[in-house]
Protein backbone atom coordinates (compact mmCIF):
# COMPACT_ATOMS: atom_id res chain seq x y z
CA UNK A 1 0.00 0.00 0.00
CA UNK A 2 2.43 2.36 0.63
CA UNK A 3 3.82 2.23 -3.18
CA UNK A 4 0.48 3.24 -3.85
CA UNK A 5 1.05 5.75 -1.71
CA UNK A 6 3.68 7.38 -3.60
CA UNK A 7 2.25 6.29 -7.19
CA UNK A 8 -0.68 8.46 -6.34
CA UNK A 9 0.68 11.12 -5.03
CA UNK A 10 3.87 11.82 -7.46
CA UNK A 11 0.86 11.68 -9.94
CA UNK A 12 -1.69 13.97 -8.77
CA UNK A 13 1.37 16.19 -7.71
CA UNK A 14 2.09 16.63 -11.46
CA UNK A 15 -1.97 17.23 -11.92
CA UNK A 16 -2.38 19.43 -8.84
CA UNK A 17 -0.26 22.77 -8.26
CA UNK A 18 -2.09 22.85 -4.61
CA UNK A 19 -1.12 19.62 -3.51
CA UNK A 20 1.47 20.16 -0.94
CA UNK A 21 3.86 16.51 0.75
CA UNK A 22 5.29 16.68 4.17
CA UNK A 23 7.12 13.60 5.55
CA UNK A 24 7.67 13.23 8.98
CA UNK A 25 11.38 12.38 8.45
CA UNK A 26 9.79 9.00 6.71
CA UNK A 27 9.37 7.83 3.60
CA UNK A 28 11.88 9.87 2.09
CA UNK A 29 13.67 8.01 -0.11
CA UNK A 30 10.68 6.20 -1.78
CA UNK A 31 8.95 9.81 -2.46
CA UNK A 32 12.54 10.92 -4.05
CA UNK A 33 11.05 11.28 -7.47
CA UNK A 34 8.55 14.09 -5.96
CA UNK A 35 11.35 15.50 -3.73
CA UNK A 36 13.49 16.13 -7.59
CA UNK A 37 10.30 17.29 -9.47
CA UNK A 38 8.33 19.05 -7.44
CA UNK A 39 10.69 20.55 -4.63
CA UNK A 40 9.38 23.74 -3.57
CA UNK A 41 6.05 21.56 -2.64
CA UNK A 42 8.01 18.56 -1.32
CA UNK A 43 9.18 18.75 2.55
CA UNK A 44 11.00 16.48 4.99
CA UNK A 45 9.56 18.62 7.85
CA UNK A 46 11.95 16.67 10.02
CA UNK A 47 10.77 14.90 13.54
CA UNK A 48 7.99 17.87 14.66
CA UNK A 49 4.77 16.26 14.39
CA UNK A 50 3.20 19.14 16.36
CA UNK A 51 5.00 21.66 14.13
CA UNK A 52 4.17 19.73 10.87
CA UNK A 53 0.26 19.33 11.37
CA UNK A 54 0.27 22.94 12.31
CA UNK A 55 2.07 24.21 9.69
CA UNK A 56 -0.04 22.23 7.30
CA UNK A 57 -3.05 24.22 8.56
CA UNK A 58 -1.26 27.34 7.84
CA UNK A 59 -0.59 25.80 3.90
CA UNK A 60 -4.44 25.03 4.05
CA UNK A 61 -4.81 28.70 5.13
CA UNK A 62 -2.90 29.67 2.19
CA UNK A 63 -5.13 27.70 -0.59
CA UNK A 64 -2.55 24.74 -0.45
CA UNK A 65 -3.68 21.08 0.33
CA UNK A 66 -1.24 18.83 2.15
CA UNK A 67 -0.60 16.05 2.80
CA UNK A 68 1.12 14.98 6.43
CA UNK A 69 2.86 11.20 6.08
CA UNK A 70 4.45 9.83 9.48
CA UNK A 71 3.80 6.42 11.53
CA UNK A 72 0.52 6.39 13.09
CA UNK A 73 1.26 7.00 16.50
CA UNK A 74 3.37 10.30 15.71
CA UNK A 75 1.04 11.38 13.08
CA UNK A 76 -2.21 10.82 15.31
CA UNK A 77 -1.65 10.41 19.10
CA UNK A 78 1.54 12.80 19.30
CA UNK A 79 -0.45 15.86 18.11
CA UNK A 80 -4.16 15.32 18.64
CA UNK A 81 -4.53 18.64 20.02
CA UNK A 82 -2.71 20.38 16.61
CA UNK A 83 -5.07 17.78 14.62
CA UNK A 84 -8.36 18.93 16.79
CA UNK A 85 -7.92 22.20 16.87
CA UNK A 86 -5.82 23.54 13.67
CA UNK A 87 -7.37 21.32 11.20
CA UNK A 88 -10.61 20.08 12.57
CA UNK A 89 -12.12 23.12 14.32
CA UNK A 90 -10.80 25.42 11.84
CA UNK A 91 -12.51 23.28 8.94
CA UNK A 92 -8.58 23.13 7.03
CA UNK A 93 -8.52 20.67 3.83
CA UNK A 94 -5.65 18.31 5.15
CA UNK A 95 -5.10 15.16 4.37
CA UNK A 96 -3.17 12.58 7.12
CA UNK A 97 -1.31 9.50 5.78
CA UNK A 98 -0.59 6.78 8.76
CA UNK A 99 1.43 3.59 8.21
CA UNK A 100 2.06 1.38 10.74
CA UNK A 101 -1.77 0.43 11.61
CA UNK A 102 -2.37 -1.05 15.10
CA UNK A 103 0.51 -3.24 15.55
CA UNK A 104 2.11 -3.59 12.29
CA UNK A 105 5.48 -2.99 13.47
CA UNK A 106 4.65 -5.47 16.02
CA UNK A 107 8.93 -6.53 16.89
CA UNK A 108 9.24 -2.50 17.90
CA UNK A 109 6.83 -2.81 21.08
CA UNK A 110 3.72 -0.45 22.39
CA UNK A 111 5.55 2.87 21.55
CA UNK A 112 5.07 2.26 17.51
CA UNK A 113 1.84 0.92 18.07
CA UNK A 114 -1.24 2.60 17.28
CA UNK A 115 -4.68 0.66 17.81
CA UNK A 116 -6.10 3.93 19.03
CA UNK A 117 -6.19 6.01 16.27
CA UNK A 118 -9.19 5.72 14.68
CA UNK A 119 -11.38 6.09 18.31
CA UNK A 120 -9.56 8.78 19.25
CA UNK A 121 -9.98 10.48 15.35
CA UNK A 122 -13.55 9.59 15.75
CA UNK A 123 -14.15 11.88 18.90
CA UNK A 124 -13.31 14.94 16.73
CA UNK A 125 -16.33 16.26 14.68
CA UNK A 126 -15.90 16.68 10.79
CA UNK A 127 -12.74 14.61 10.79
CA UNK A 128 -12.72 11.98 7.72
CA UNK A 129 -11.67 8.32 8.32
CA UNK A 130 -10.67 6.39 5.93
CA UNK A 131 -9.39 2.65 5.88
CA UNK A 132 -8.49 1.01 2.34
CA UNK A 133 -8.29 -2.34 1.82
CA UNK A 134 -6.24 -2.98 -1.17
CA UNK A 135 -3.79 -0.78 -3.00
CA UNK A 136 -6.18 0.27 -5.66
CA UNK A 137 -8.56 0.95 -3.17
CA UNK A 138 -6.18 3.47 -1.36
CA UNK A 139 -5.94 4.94 -4.78
CA UNK A 140 -9.64 5.28 -5.71
CA UNK A 141 -10.14 6.58 -2.02
CA UNK A 142 -7.73 9.38 -1.70
CA UNK A 143 -8.33 10.64 -5.53
CA UNK A 144 -12.23 11.05 -4.68
CA UNK A 145 -11.47 12.46 -0.74
CA UNK A 146 -8.36 14.39 -0.44
CA UNK A 147 -9.68 17.54 -2.01
CA UNK A 148 -12.93 17.34 -0.29
CA UNK A 149 -12.32 20.55 1.77
CA UNK A 150 -12.27 18.16 5.00
CA UNK A 151 -9.86 17.27 7.18
CA UNK A 152 -8.94 13.56 6.24
CA UNK A 153 -7.14 10.56 7.76
CA UNK A 154 -6.21 7.61 5.60
CA UNK A 155 -4.98 4.35 7.61
CA UNK A 156 -2.52 2.79 5.48
CA UNK A 157 -2.20 -1.60 6.42
CA UNK A 158 1.04 -3.57 5.84
CA UNK A 159 -2.42 -6.17 5.34
CA UNK A 160 -3.87 -6.29 2.11
CA UNK A 161 -6.76 -7.86 1.08
CA UNK A 162 -6.42 -10.59 -1.81
CA UNK A 163 -9.64 -8.67 -3.77
CA UNK A 164 -9.81 -5.37 -5.08
CA UNK A 165 -13.48 -3.86 -4.85
CA UNK A 166 -14.97 -0.89 -6.99
CA UNK A 167 -15.35 1.20 -3.11
CA UNK A 168 -16.57 4.76 -3.20
CA UNK A 169 -15.54 7.00 -0.33
CA UNK A 170 -18.63 7.34 2.63
CA UNK A 171 -20.02 4.28 0.72
CA UNK A 172 -20.54 0.61 2.54
CA UNK A 173 -20.54 -2.47 0.23
CA UNK A 174 -22.95 -5.74 0.25
CA UNK A 175 -20.84 -8.32 -0.83
CA UNK A 176 -22.82 -11.03 0.16
CA UNK A 177 -26.75 -12.04 1.59
CA UNK A 178 -27.95 -13.46 4.22
CA UNK A 179 -30.15 -14.62 7.09
CA UNK A 180 -28.78 -15.63 10.59
CA UNK A 181 -26.57 -12.11 11.01
CA UNK A 182 -24.38 -9.14 10.11
CA UNK A 183 -21.10 -9.37 9.66
CA UNK A 184 -19.30 -5.47 8.76
CA UNK A 185 -15.84 -6.24 7.74
CA UNK A 186 -13.61 -2.57 8.22
CA UNK A 187 -10.56 -2.54 5.16
CA UNK A 188 -8.13 -5.21 5.51
CA UNK A 189 -10.10 -7.52 7.68
CA UNK A 190 -12.52 -8.38 4.43
CA UNK A 191 -9.93 -11.32 3.39
CA UNK A 192 -10.63 -12.62 7.28
CA UNK A 193 -14.06 -12.40 7.10
CA UNK A 194 -14.27 -13.51 3.63
CA UNK A 195 -12.57 -16.96 4.77
CA UNK A 196 -14.28 -17.04 7.69
CA UNK A 197 -17.71 -16.46 7.11
CA UNK A 198 -18.32 -17.21 2.83
CA UNK A 199 -19.99 -20.81 3.80
CA UNK A 200 -22.27 -18.64 6.48
CA UNK A 201 -25.65 -17.57 5.66
CA UNK A 202 -25.39 -14.42 7.16
CA UNK A 203 -24.88 -10.54 5.09
CA UNK A 204 -21.27 -9.47 5.00
CA UNK A 205 -21.06 -5.84 4.50
CA UNK A 206 -17.67 -3.94 3.15
CA UNK A 207 -16.38 -0.48 5.35
CA UNK A 208 -13.77 1.08 3.77
CA UNK A 209 -15.15 4.97 5.52
CA UNK A 210 -15.61 4.93 8.85
CA UNK A 211 -16.10 8.51 9.36
CA UNK A 212 -19.01 9.93 7.86
CA UNK A 213 -20.49 6.33 8.66
CA UNK A 214 -22.47 4.55 6.30
CA UNK A 215 -25.56 3.89 8.78
CA UNK A 216 -28.36 3.54 5.82
CA UNK A 217 -26.38 0.85 4.32
CA UNK A 218 -25.92 -0.91 7.50
CA UNK A 219 -29.80 -0.36 8.65
CA UNK A 220 -31.24 -1.88 5.63
CA UNK A 221 -28.84 -5.18 5.78
CA UNK A 222 -29.71 -6.51 9.21
CA UNK A 223 -31.57 -9.34 8.08
CA UNK A 224 -31.64 -10.11 11.95
CA UNK A 225 -31.12 -8.70 15.17
CA UNK A 226 -27.23 -9.73 15.21
CA UNK A 227 -24.55 -7.53 14.49
CA UNK A 228 -20.60 -8.22 14.56
CA UNK A 229 -18.09 -5.61 13.56
CA UNK A 230 -14.92 -6.66 12.66
CA UNK A 231 -12.11 -3.69 13.46
CA UNK A 232 -8.51 -3.52 12.65
CA UNK A 233 -8.29 -1.28 15.74
CA UNK A 234 -9.34 -1.13 19.53
CA UNK A 235 -12.64 -3.31 19.78
CA UNK A 236 -15.51 -1.57 20.33
CA UNK A 237 -14.30 1.23 18.46
CA UNK A 238 -17.77 1.70 16.16
CA UNK A 239 -19.81 0.79 18.77
CA UNK A 240 -21.36 4.27 18.85
CA UNK A 241 -21.54 4.39 15.15
CA UNK A 242 -23.94 1.31 14.84
CA UNK A 243 -25.73 1.70 17.98
CA UNK A 244 -26.68 5.40 15.84
CA UNK A 245 -27.03 4.12 12.46
CA UNK A 246 -29.80 1.28 14.40
CA UNK A 247 -31.83 4.31 15.50
CA UNK A 248 -33.39 2.58 18.05
CA UNK A 249 -33.51 -0.42 16.97
CA UNK A 250 -32.82 -3.33 19.32
CA UNK A 251 -29.63 -5.18 18.21
CA UNK A 252 -27.16 -7.80 19.48
CA UNK A 253 -23.23 -6.28 18.93
CA UNK A 254 -20.32 -8.15 19.07
CA UNK A 255 -16.71 -6.70 18.20
CA UNK A 256 -13.92 -8.69 17.21
CA UNK A 257 -10.98 -6.51 17.47
CA UNK A 258 -7.93 -5.57 19.47
CA UNK A 259 -7.91 -6.07 23.25
CA UNK A 260 -7.98 -2.90 25.07
CA UNK A 261 -4.60 -3.57 26.68
CA UNK A 262 -0.85 -2.90 25.95
CA UNK A 263 0.35 -5.57 23.47
CA UNK A 264 3.70 -6.17 25.23
CA UNK A 265 4.94 -9.21 23.31
CA UNK A 266 6.97 -8.35 20.27
CA UNK A 267 7.27 -11.09 16.98
CA UNK A 268 5.55 -10.05 13.89
CA UNK A 269 2.03 -8.95 13.14
CA UNK A 270 0.59 -12.54 12.64
CA UNK A 271 2.10 -13.69 15.61
CA UNK A 272 -0.41 -11.12 17.53
CA UNK A 273 -3.32 -11.61 15.20
CA UNK A 274 -3.13 -14.94 16.62
CA UNK A 275 -3.10 -13.83 19.84
CA UNK A 276 -5.75 -11.36 19.61
CA UNK A 277 -7.76 -13.58 18.20
CA UNK A 278 -8.31 -12.29 14.64
CA UNK A 279 -6.79 -15.15 12.53
CA UNK A 280 -9.77 -16.31 10.10
CA UNK A 281 -10.57 -19.66 12.07
CA UNK A 282 -10.49 -17.35 15.38
CA UNK A 283 -13.27 -15.11 13.62
CA UNK A 284 -14.92 -18.13 12.05
CA UNK A 285 -15.02 -19.76 15.76
CA UNK A 286 -16.15 -16.41 17.46
CA UNK A 287 -18.85 -15.87 14.80
CA UNK A 288 -20.15 -19.34 14.96
CA UNK A 289 -20.66 -19.24 19.06
CA UNK A 290 -22.54 -15.67 18.68
CA UNK A 291 -24.67 -16.51 15.64
CA UNK A 292 -25.46 -20.14 17.72
CA UNK A 293 -24.16 -21.86 13.94
CA UNK B 1 -0.79 58.40 20.61
CA UNK B 2 -1.14 58.27 24.04
CA UNK B 3 -4.87 59.01 24.00
CA UNK B 4 -6.30 56.64 20.90
CA UNK B 5 -4.50 53.62 23.64
CA UNK B 6 -6.31 54.79 26.91
CA UNK B 7 -9.18 55.34 24.68
CA UNK B 8 -8.85 51.66 23.55
CA UNK B 9 -7.92 50.61 27.38
CA UNK B 10 -11.01 51.71 28.78
CA UNK B 11 -13.17 50.05 26.01
CA UNK B 12 -11.21 46.71 26.83
CA UNK B 13 -12.26 47.41 30.76
CA UNK B 14 -15.53 48.36 29.92
CA UNK B 15 -16.06 45.05 27.86
CA UNK B 16 -14.54 42.77 30.38
CA UNK B 17 -16.74 44.83 33.40
CA UNK B 18 -19.73 44.16 31.12
CA UNK B 19 -18.80 40.58 30.51
CA UNK B 20 -17.61 39.83 33.80
CA UNK B 21 -14.91 38.50 32.90
CA UNK B 22 -11.76 39.12 30.56
CA UNK B 23 -7.72 39.10 30.35
CA UNK B 24 -7.11 42.50 31.25
CA UNK B 25 -4.03 42.35 31.97
CA UNK B 26 -2.92 40.06 28.89
CA UNK B 27 -4.36 42.83 26.46
CA UNK B 28 -2.86 45.88 28.16
CA UNK B 29 0.56 43.89 27.51
CA UNK B 30 0.12 43.99 23.84
CA UNK B 31 -2.19 46.79 23.09
CA UNK B 32 0.65 49.06 22.17
CA UNK B 33 1.88 46.61 19.82
CA UNK B 34 -1.07 45.46 18.16
CA UNK B 35 -2.18 49.22 17.84
CA UNK B 36 1.44 50.39 16.13
CA UNK B 37 1.14 46.70 13.97
CA UNK B 38 -2.25 47.77 12.64
CA UNK B 39 -2.46 51.61 12.37
CA UNK B 40 1.09 51.47 10.39
CA UNK B 41 2.23 48.33 9.45
CA UNK B 42 -0.03 45.94 8.61
CA UNK B 43 -1.16 45.60 4.89
CA UNK B 44 -4.81 45.44 4.57
CA UNK B 45 -7.91 46.05 4.03
CA UNK B 46 -10.67 45.97 7.05
CA UNK B 47 -14.00 45.92 4.05
CA UNK B 48 -11.61 42.88 2.45
CA UNK B 49 -10.19 41.41 5.21
CA UNK B 50 -9.14 37.81 3.23
CA UNK B 51 -8.06 39.54 0.09
CA UNK B 52 -4.91 37.97 -0.74
CA UNK B 53 -2.52 40.80 -1.02
CA UNK B 54 -2.66 41.21 2.75
CA UNK B 55 -0.14 40.85 5.39
CA UNK B 56 -1.20 38.06 7.73
CA UNK B 57 -1.11 38.55 11.81
CA UNK B 58 -1.84 35.84 14.15
CA UNK B 59 -2.58 36.25 17.97
CA UNK B 60 -0.82 33.09 18.88
CA UNK B 61 -1.22 34.29 22.41
CA UNK B 62 -5.50 33.81 22.10
CA UNK B 63 -6.45 34.88 25.70
CA UNK B 64 -5.13 38.78 24.66
CA UNK B 65 -8.54 38.67 22.75
CA UNK B 66 -9.43 41.47 24.00
CA UNK B 67 -6.65 43.78 22.59
CA UNK B 68 -7.20 42.48 19.08
CA UNK B 69 -10.92 42.92 18.77
CA UNK B 70 -10.75 46.53 20.45
CA UNK B 71 -8.32 47.18 17.66
CA UNK B 72 -9.57 45.71 15.27
CA UNK B 73 -13.23 47.52 15.41
CA UNK B 74 -11.34 50.14 15.74
CA UNK B 75 -9.48 49.83 12.86
CA UNK B 76 -12.66 49.19 11.01
CA UNK B 77 -13.13 44.99 10.53
CA UNK B 78 -16.76 45.28 12.90
CA UNK B 79 -18.53 47.97 14.40
CA UNK B 80 -17.04 48.47 17.80
CA UNK B 81 -20.71 48.32 19.66
CA UNK B 82 -20.34 43.89 19.14
CA UNK B 83 -17.63 44.26 21.89
CA UNK B 84 -20.67 44.86 24.23
CA UNK B 85 -21.61 41.37 23.13
CA UNK B 86 -17.94 40.16 24.01
CA UNK B 87 -18.93 36.22 25.00
CA UNK B 88 -22.37 36.36 25.30
CA UNK B 89 -23.66 32.91 24.07
CA UNK B 90 -24.65 34.41 19.96
CA UNK B 91 -21.46 36.58 20.02
CA UNK B 92 -18.77 35.92 17.40
CA UNK B 93 -16.30 37.73 19.77
CA UNK B 94 -15.65 34.93 21.97
CA UNK B 95 -13.08 34.51 24.91
CA UNK B 96 -10.72 33.48 22.62
CA UNK B 97 -10.53 34.29 18.82
CA UNK B 98 -12.26 32.18 15.88
CA UNK B 99 -10.91 32.28 12.42
CA UNK B 100 -14.35 31.48 11.11
CA UNK B 101 -16.31 33.90 13.07
CA UNK B 102 -14.40 36.92 13.25
CA UNK B 103 -13.74 39.04 10.54
CA UNK B 104 -9.75 39.87 9.87
CA UNK B 105 -8.59 36.89 12.48
CA UNK B 106 -6.01 34.23 10.70
CA UNK B 107 -6.46 31.65 12.88
CA UNK B 108 -8.62 30.43 15.79
CA UNK B 109 -5.90 30.14 18.56
CA UNK B 110 -6.35 30.07 22.50
CA UNK B 111 -4.14 26.93 23.18
CA UNK B 112 -0.98 27.69 23.16
CA UNK B 113 1.53 27.15 21.29
CA UNK B 114 -0.48 26.78 18.17
CA UNK B 115 -0.46 30.12 16.33
CA UNK B 116 3.98 30.30 15.62
CA UNK B 117 3.83 27.01 13.35
CA UNK B 118 0.54 27.89 11.77
CA UNK B 119 2.26 30.84 10.67
CA UNK B 120 5.01 28.71 9.80
CA UNK B 121 3.11 27.00 7.39
CA UNK B 122 1.17 30.38 6.08
CA UNK B 123 4.75 32.07 5.19
CA UNK B 124 5.52 28.70 3.59
CA UNK B 125 2.61 28.59 1.77
CA UNK B 126 2.58 32.20 0.63
CA UNK B 127 6.55 31.15 -0.87
CA UNK B 128 5.01 28.68 -2.71
CA UNK B 129 2.59 31.12 -4.50
CA UNK B 130 4.29 33.84 -5.12
CA UNK B 131 2.41 36.04 -2.64
CA UNK B 132 4.90 38.69 -1.60
CA UNK B 133 3.08 39.75 1.62
CA UNK B 134 4.34 39.15 5.28
CA UNK B 135 2.81 37.18 8.17
CA UNK B 136 3.48 38.61 11.74
CA UNK B 137 3.02 35.89 14.65
CA UNK B 138 2.37 37.07 18.54
CA UNK B 139 3.32 34.76 21.21
CA UNK B 140 3.54 34.99 25.21
CA UNK B 141 6.63 34.50 26.96
CA UNK B 142 4.60 31.81 28.71
CA UNK B 143 3.80 30.11 25.42
CA UNK B 144 7.38 30.00 24.59
CA UNK B 145 7.74 27.45 27.51
CA UNK B 146 5.19 24.85 24.48
CA UNK B 147 7.76 22.92 22.22
CA UNK B 148 5.51 23.54 19.28
CA UNK B 149 7.22 26.84 19.34
CA UNK B 150 10.47 25.76 19.20
CA UNK B 151 9.62 23.34 16.64
CA UNK B 152 8.31 25.89 14.84
CA UNK B 153 11.76 28.33 14.87
CA UNK B 154 13.68 25.51 13.97
CA UNK B 155 11.82 24.83 10.86
CA UNK B 156 11.36 28.66 9.55
CA UNK B 157 14.98 29.16 10.20
CA UNK B 158 15.79 25.99 8.47
CA UNK B 159 13.52 26.87 5.10
CA UNK B 160 14.33 30.94 5.10
CA UNK B 161 11.48 32.20 5.84
CA UNK B 162 12.11 35.96 5.63
CA UNK B 163 9.07 36.91 5.50
CA UNK B 164 7.54 35.53 8.55
CA UNK B 165 8.19 37.83 12.23
CA UNK B 166 7.61 36.63 15.21
CA UNK B 167 6.96 39.06 18.02
CA UNK B 168 7.47 37.54 21.60
CA UNK B 169 5.41 39.38 24.61
CA UNK B 170 8.28 39.15 26.87
CA UNK B 171 6.34 40.53 30.36
CA UNK B 172 7.82 37.84 32.39
CA UNK B 173 4.42 36.85 33.89
CA UNK B 174 5.13 33.10 34.20
CA UNK B 175 9.03 33.32 35.49
CA UNK B 176 7.73 32.27 38.51
CA UNK B 177 6.86 29.01 36.53
CA UNK B 178 9.97 28.31 34.26
CA UNK B 179 12.24 31.18 33.87
CA UNK B 180 13.09 31.98 29.84
CA UNK B 181 15.76 33.67 30.59
CA UNK B 182 17.52 35.50 27.04
CA UNK B 183 15.22 34.82 24.48
CA UNK B 184 16.70 37.01 21.72
CA UNK B 185 19.98 34.76 22.11
CA UNK B 186 17.61 31.18 22.02
CA UNK B 187 15.86 32.77 18.95
CA UNK B 188 19.71 33.88 17.99
CA UNK B 189 20.64 30.37 17.95
CA UNK B 190 18.02 28.96 16.24
CA UNK B 191 19.14 30.53 13.09
CA UNK B 192 16.78 34.05 13.53
CA UNK B 193 17.52 37.89 13.27
CA UNK B 194 16.46 39.10 16.57
CA UNK B 195 16.29 42.38 17.84
CA UNK B 196 14.65 43.70 21.83
CA UNK B 197 12.79 46.91 22.07
CA UNK B 198 10.41 48.28 24.94
CA UNK B 199 7.25 47.05 23.91
CA UNK B 200 5.62 50.18 24.73
CA UNK B 201 7.54 52.29 23.03
CA UNK B 202 5.52 52.71 19.61
CA UNK B 203 8.93 54.34 17.63
CA UNK B 204 10.62 51.34 18.86
CA UNK B 205 7.69 49.50 17.57
CA UNK B 206 7.37 51.03 14.65
CA UNK B 207 11.08 50.59 13.58
CA UNK B 208 11.53 47.07 14.49
CA UNK B 209 8.81 46.21 12.56
CA UNK B 210 9.56 47.37 9.44
CA UNK B 211 12.84 46.02 9.21
CA UNK B 212 13.10 42.28 7.51
CA UNK B 213 15.95 40.44 6.96
CA UNK B 214 16.08 38.95 3.49
CA UNK B 215 17.96 35.65 4.12
CA UNK B 216 15.93 34.69 7.89
CA UNK B 217 12.78 35.28 9.74
CA UNK B 218 12.85 37.80 12.37
CA UNK B 219 12.12 37.89 16.10
CA UNK B 220 11.16 41.07 17.92
CA UNK B 221 11.74 40.83 21.75
CA UNK B 222 9.05 42.92 23.36
CA UNK B 223 9.87 43.59 26.79
CA UNK B 224 6.23 44.51 28.50
CA UNK B 225 4.51 44.92 31.55
CA UNK B 226 1.73 42.40 31.94
CA UNK B 227 -1.35 45.25 33.10
CA UNK B 228 0.42 47.96 31.35
CA UNK B 229 -0.80 51.51 32.65
CA UNK B 230 -2.76 50.41 35.66
CA UNK B 231 -1.05 50.53 38.30
CA UNK B 232 -3.27 48.09 40.58
CA UNK B 233 -2.82 45.71 37.43
CA UNK B 234 0.59 45.89 36.90
CA UNK B 235 2.84 42.54 37.40
CA UNK B 236 -0.65 41.33 39.86
CA UNK B 237 -1.30 37.40 38.76
CA UNK B 238 -5.03 38.15 40.46
CA UNK B 239 -5.86 40.41 37.34
CA UNK B 240 -4.49 37.43 34.66
CA UNK B 241 -8.65 37.00 34.46
CA UNK B 242 -10.76 38.67 35.81
CA UNK B 243 -12.90 41.60 35.37
CA UNK B 244 -13.78 44.97 37.46
CA UNK B 245 -16.05 44.95 40.19
CA UNK B 246 -18.78 48.11 40.19
CA UNK B 247 -16.38 49.53 42.93
CA UNK B 248 -13.51 49.37 40.89
CA UNK B 249 -14.72 50.24 37.34
CA UNK B 250 -14.74 53.85 37.84
CA UNK B 251 -11.06 54.26 39.51
CA UNK B 252 -9.90 52.40 36.64
CA UNK B 253 -11.47 54.33 33.80
CA UNK B 254 -10.28 57.50 35.90
CA UNK B 255 -6.87 56.06 35.88
CA UNK B 256 -7.27 55.60 32.00
CA UNK B 257 -8.60 58.45 31.24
Amino acid sequence: MRKQFVNTIEDLMAQDESLVLLLGDIGVFGFRNAFELYSERTYNIGICEQAMTSVAAGLAKEKMIPVLHSIAPFAVERCFEQIKIDLCYQNLPANIVSVGSSYDYASLGCTHHCPGDVAILSALPGMEIVIPGTPAEFDQLFRAAYADNNPTYFRLSEQSNQQSYDVEFSRALVIQRGKLGTVVAIGPTLNSVLEAAHELDVTILYYTTISPFDGDTLRKNCPSEKVVVVEPFYEGTLAHEVMFAMKGRAIMLNSIGVPRQFLTSYGHAKDHDIACGLTSEHIKERLEHFLNV
Amino acid sequence: MKSIINELKRLIVKTAAAAGEGHIGSAFSVLDLLWVLYAQVLRIDPKNPKCDDRDRFVLSKGHSSLALYAVLAKSGFFPVAELERFTAFDSFLGGHPDHNKVPGVEASTGSLGHGLPMGTGMAMGMGIRNVDRRVIVLVGDGECNEGSIWESALLAAHHRLSNLTCIVDYNHSTDRALSLGDIAAKFASFGWATTTINGHDHKAIYDAMIRTDPTRPTAIIAETIKGFGCKEMENNPAWHHRAPTQDELPVILKELA
